[in-house]
């Protein structure tokens, strides 16, 4: 299985956001979608997912079988596409009975993420972190191998982040790719790394509009740690970085028109 | 395919039931509007049991429309409409389960419902008979075209009034054929089955036309 993803372009509401972007996933691999708020990270993953289409570029799904991009793949949003009236494990029920190819059942996907006890509440009583974690659930009671995460740790405790991050690697492991977006580090082993920056800058912010070269991901050396705290900003990323992401290692806010 | 079918089904069927029911609450809509129009009418009875089927029809029509704003809406707001569109199943199946569960939760508790609300508006048997019928055909038609129109309509906020606007034109022939029928079988020059098999046929089109329309405007939507 593989995912390449060439050129792609993304325009919301007639403004171009990012373009060139392109990467290549293999089973087994995980990227980081990095880049300020606005950048168009949660865009590109709703692109993967079919819910955006591309101004430009191409996605291949080079899957095994005849399921397409849409039919391999999770999707795990700011949204969490829970309905609160119904129980965690209605909803959980729900997900595996409609994605097909069910996996383990609602009440074990529930106790992996820590939330067994809440399996009877309905959703709309839980907390935004067990929310979250519900959500997570979805990725385990029916089986995809593309898991495409949005901001993946938001509202979780450092006990549920640990979790995770044990959830994803074990998807690694069993050859399932991952696509996340952050802003923390998530202490992945030897992930792919790109970041996302504006196509075009505002016209406030400098002319001369530079075009993001948001590259080919690339992986560190093999035996590399983890990335630390400040993770997206080591060197270790390589070529994995765009122009600007040079002059600019934190992405800070308004550095980018005086550097161009 | 099957298997998300019954999937959605259910649980549509069962947020129905959890939310206080969008059901039970056209019901009462519809049991509004029919207690209403006598009293505007006066106590003729005459008069009431003349264009009872006619109120019976506007106020089904009216009650249908009532939750339709939200048969797309509320999955768009909470994300579950993105997860619909990762299912194995083709979009067009999704709608068909979709719209099904929501004639089950407010169609056809107006179907049952029916004979009762007659007695308000001095329907004789056969006219009550005739309601069940033109009902229990005539409202499928209603909610797959309202489905087309609460598919455009999903991603705006005040949709409920668009989709009305939008929707109501498309859903007179029904209305006439449907309250052409009952009449016809309260007396009248023409036989029943004809209007009532005309009604059929809107029926029959409208799955087509709504489950593939509405399909569409989701698509479109992305």
């Amino acid at each position: 299985m593989r995912l390449s993803v060439r050129g792609l372009a993304c325009e919301r509401g007639g403004r171009r956001v990012f373009d060139g972007v392109s990467f290549t996933l293999d089973e087994g691999e995980a990227l980081l979608v990095t880049g300020r708020n606005g950048a168009g990270k949660s865009s590109l993953l709703e692109m993967l997912a079919g819910r955006l289409r591309p101004a430009g570029g191409r996605i291949l799904w080079d899957g095994a079988g005849e399921r397409s991009l849409a039919e391999s793949l999770h999707h795990v949003g700011h949204r969490d596409a829970l309905k609160g009236a119904l129980t965690a494990r209605e909803n959980l029920d729900f997900a595996r009975d409609f994605l097909g190819c069910p996996a383990l059942s609602a009440l074990e996907a529930l106790e992996a993420v820590g939330l067994a006890h809440a399996a009877r509440l309905p959703v709309g009583y839980l907390s935004a972190g067990q929310r979250h974690r519900v959500a997570l659930a979805r990725l385990l009671v029916a089986h995809r191998p593309l898991w495409l995460l949005d901001e993946p740790t938001s509202a979780l405790d450092a006990a549920s982040q640990e979790i995770l991050r044990g959830l994803l690697e074990d998807h690694r492991a069993k050859g399932g790719l991952i696509a996340a977006t952050t802003h923390v580090p998530l202490f992945l082993k030897t992930p792919k790394e790109i970041r996302i920056e504006r196509a075009f800058p505002p016209p406030s912010a400098g002319e001369g509009a530079e075009r993001s070269e948001a590259g080919e991901g690339s992986n560190p050396p093999p035996d590399a740690p983890s990335p630390g705290p400040a993770g997206h900003s080591l060197p270790q990323r390589g070529e994995g970085r765009s122009r600007s992401g040079k002059s600019d290692p934190d992405g800070g806010e308004g550095r980018r028109g005086e550097g161009s | 395919m099957t298997r998300s079918f019954r999937a959605l089904l259910i649980r549509d069927l069962r947020l129905a039931a959890r939310v206080g029911g969008s059901g039970v609450m056209g019901l009462i809509f519809f049991l509004a509007i029919v207690t209403l129009i006598p009293f505007a009418l006066g106590p003729d009875l005459n008069l009431l049991a003349r264009i009872g089927p006619a109120i019976l029809w506007i106020a089904a029509v009216l009650a249908t429309l009532l939750g339709l704003d939200r048969l797309f809406q509320a999955d768009e707001e909470d994300g579950s409409l993105d997860l619909l569109r990762l299912s194995p199943a083709p979009l067009e199946v999704i709608v068909l389960a979709k719209v099904l569960a929501y004639w089950l939760t407010t169609g056809l508790p107006l179907v049952i419902a029916a004979p009762l609300f007659g007695l308000l508006v001095a329907l004789s048997p056969e006219g009550m008979l005739a309601m069940v019928a033109t009902l229990l055909v005539g409202t499928p038609a209603l909610a797959f075209l309202g489905a087309v129109g609460a598919a455009l309509t999903a991603s705006l906020r005040r949709g409920g009034l668009i989709l009305s606007i939008l929707v109501l034109p498309f859903m007179i022939p029904t209305l006439i054929f449907g309250v052409a029928a009952a009449n016809a079988a309260l007396g009248g020059t023409v036989p029943f089955m004809t209007p009532f098999l005309i009604l059929m046929a809107i029926t029959l089109v409208s799955a087509v036309v709504g489950t593939f329309g509405a399909a569409a405007a989701l698509r479109a939507g992305e």
